[in-house]
């Protein structure tokens, strides 16, 4: 795919709210780890199934969460853009 | 402690190095152009890239800083690892394909992209360098804390090793060999880390038992031992002189004397480690241990990923904490002094990062602000934004940012795990938690700790290539070429680079060797501080706000960048660590600035760009066109 076709404006402009929505999604999952550890450790010493603490099962998560928003997010932007005939997703 | 040199870390020191100069010398010739340079052409496949990405974000602090935390405060060292990896999500989300789209060599290249302004030049351009200082300096002295002890040289040689070597790098081929340092690097050190890990759960725990608590009255029992019982006023400290005059210090507690172990630098110059002189047969005790594990067992074999935590969980373990005692004569008693905590409480947040248990809201606000710059950080520091403009385009920049995520994140996985192998390995050093890595990697083999150790000294090398790259693209880029606009030749324009770098490298050896008595994570916090600060806000407004104009953008630059860098000077934690002075007379009342100066940055830009003409076409409005 050549980079003019992905400087399209339909596809830029796309491609900026998928990565804005899931931005906020991740920006959620944040600030609700940050709370927890300032104001609830007690919550965050509780053990969760398999042994760990959820201090350690959140912190994992919220490193797994980056991964997996990160790849939804790379196929979103995968996606063709279908009112467009002329342009494709970029691949 | 004192590190026996090993030939085996100086051989495979010496081979990385010397692989590294060859690959560079090698890629020299594909550097001879301004877009070869600075970009690599360009040409950069994103997967080489992803990992580069890798190489050039675990720096020093990520790898030895962070598991140095972990071993000796628990899971708070993690926190870094999750800001840290968090803050990849805004350089994916937000930052990574409109700065591939909109710049073409530097991170001022893509902010001024629409405004061709000589504010937003200068201001970013001097930002960038600001930043790559602040995050330079704590490498080259982690170079020169680490060859101290492994290769037996004094720090400012560690500290001209790296920067020679690097400015070789840099001045060879640029980002074309920068980047294949980061890739070997990057790839190398998960690899290897990964391998740690795994030894680790085979080995899973071995109870070593509690500190040795003695009853006072035994001790007065001995024949010829003199107590002093308070030898540092309002101190809970007793010292303890044997027949032969030997000097021991023993902490008072409620359960008995605890032994600690000291170091005592006399008024005239000499040095004695726990009584007598610091030979070999005389050191610092290696520490390290589990006190006690589940139902009394002495080892646990192999531990499944999980079972590791369960099992730390539920056991003992011996920390230890450090006080330095001044007494009339003007000489200086540090005291390491054990402690059995349990695990379950090393496993939650709170150990390290004091403000989290205090009912002091201020002092939950300073973790806060610490945990925002974290997150803002990242996608605001030179050498990742550079990063983007190697690769041909913007499906290429979002693939590789998300190999880095994957790479990065598995790392920061890990980094628990090494960390509390450290923790319970028996191998760590008590005045220097740095070392953690290393030596948890000595405790399985002599190998495996010339490895890791090269491995780190490399992580030094390669996040510094990247750092002088971002500046030299800065200098001569940036100021020289945009701003005044000299004049230049394609082939000018390389030179001009190069001298960039050398000087730069110059300037971070002698920077290494000045900062050598400073807190390193001090400073790698203050980066992260002032780059979210000062490049942040305006890279997102120009980005979404349609009337940001350039006078906004500059000033945003500016205030970002000056009002975090006054905060830090003015803050409790500068005051006690920097200055050594009382940290309550401080001006500000909480030490990190995020949290106050990133809004202040985005206020600024909005405050200004409204009282300033609107521009005719902006980057917003592009974005906004469907």
């Amino acid at each position: 795919m050549h980079s003019h076709h992905e400087d399209h404006p339909h596809l830029v402009s796309r491609n900026a709210r998928y990565g804005l929505i899931l931005f906020a999604v991740y920006v959620l999952l944040y600030a609700g780890f940050i709370f927890l550890a300032v104001f609830r450790t007690d919550i965050m010493s509780k053990v969760i199934p398999g042994g760990m603490n959820l201090a350690i099962g959140y912190g994992f998560g919220l490193i797994v969460a980056a991964l997996v928003l990160a790849l939804i997010y790379m196929t979103l932007c995968r996606r063709p853009v279908v009112h467009e005939s002329n342009v494709e997703g970029s691949r | 402690m004192l590190y026996s040199t090993s030939i085996m870390a100086i051989a495979v020191f010496a081979f990385f190095v010397l692989g590294v100069l060859a690959l560079s010398f090698y890629l020299g010739r594909r550097g001879q152009t301004a877009k070869g340079y600075y970009a690599a052409h360009g040409q950069i496949h994103w997967s080489v890239n992803g990992m580069a990405f890798a190489g050039d974000y675990l720096s020093a602090a990520s790898f030895l800083g962070i598991c140095g935390l972990i071993a000796s405060y628990g899971y708070d060292g993690f926190l870094y690892s999750i800001g840290y990896l968090a803050g990849w999500i805004v350089a994916l989300l937000v930052i990574a394909e409109p700065i591939k789209r909109l710049g073409k060599f530097t991170f001022t290249d893509a902010l001024d992209s629409h405004y061709d302004s000589r504010g937003i030049k200068l201001a970013a351009a001097i930002s960038t360098l600001v930043v790559s200082a602040f995050y330079l300096i704590p490498q080259m002295v982690g170079a020169g804390a680490l060859i101290t002890p492994l290769l037996g040289l004094p720090h400012y040689a560690g500290v001209l090793l790296v920067g020679v070597t690097v400015t070789l790098i840099v001045v060879t081929a640029g980002m074309v060999s920068t980047t294949w340092v980061q890739f070997i690097k990057g790839t190398l050190l998960v690899i290897f880390c990964a391998a740690l890990t795994i030894m680790i759960l085979m080995r899973g725990f071995t109870a070593k038992g509690s500190p040795t608590v003695v009853n006072p009255e035994e001790l007065r029992a001995k024949p010829g031992v003199r107590i002093v019982e308070n030898a540092w006023k309002d101190k809970p400290y007793a010292k303890v002189i044997n027949a032969e005059g030997v000097e021991s210090v023993y902490k008072i507690t409620d359960a008995g004397w605890v032994e600690t172990q000291t170091v005592v630098a006399k008024s005239d110059g000499t040095k004695l480690v726990n009584g007598k002189p610091q030979t070999k047969d005389n050191d610092l005790r290696p520490i390290g241990t589990l006190a006690e594990l589940p139902g009394g067992a002495e080892k646990t074999g192999s531990l499944g990923p999980f079972d590791f935590f369960d099992t730390l969980r539920q056991s003992k373990v011996v920390t230890w904490s450090k006080e330095v005692l001044k007494d009339e004569s003007g000489a200086s008693t540090t005291v390491f002094t054990p402690a059995v905590q349990r695990g379950e409480d090393l496993l939650k947040p709170g150990g390290y990062f004091k403000g989290m248990k205090s009912p002091n809201f201020t002092d939950k606000l300073d973790f806060i602000s610490l945990m925002i710059a974290l997150f803002c950080g990242t996608a605001s520091l030179p050498h990742i934004l550079i990063r983007y403009y190697t690769v041909k385009d913007q499906s290429s920049a979002r693939k590789s940012t998300v190999v880095g995520i994957a790479a990065i994140g598995f790392f920061y996985v890990l980094t628990l795990y090494l960390g509390l192998g450290a923790m319970t390995s028996g191998a760590m050093d008590v005045t220097d938690n740095n070392m953690a890595a290393p030596l948890l990697a000595r405790s399985f083999s002599e190998l495996m700790f010339a490895v890791i150790s090269a491995i780190a000294f490399t992580t030094v090398l390669g996040t510094v290539s990247g750092l002088i790259m971002a500046g030299a693209g800065a200098v001569a880029h940036d100021l020289l070429e945009n701003l005044f606009r000299i004049p230049m030749t394609d082939h000018q324009k390389v030179l001009f680079g190069k001298g960039a770098a050398a000087l730069l490298g110059g300037g971070a050896m002698v920077l290494g060797i000045l900062f050598k008595d400073f807190n390193v994570s001090f400073l790698v916090g203050w980066a992260f501080n002032i780059a979210a600060s000062a490049n942040l806000p305006a890279l997102v407004m120009m980005l979404f706000w349609r009337r940001t104009t350039k006078q906004g953008i500059a000033c945003a630059v500016a205030v970002g960048m000056l009002s975090s860098l006054a905060w830090i000077l003015l803050s409790a934690d500068t005051y006690s660590k920097v200055y050594g002075w009382d940290p309550k007379t401080s001006i500000v009342p909480f030490s990190q600035p995020g949290l106050v100066t990133i809004p202040l940055g985005f206020l600024v830009l909005i405050v200004v760009s409204l009282l300033t003409p609107k521009p005719a076409h902006s980057v917003a409005e592009e974005l906004a066109e469907t």
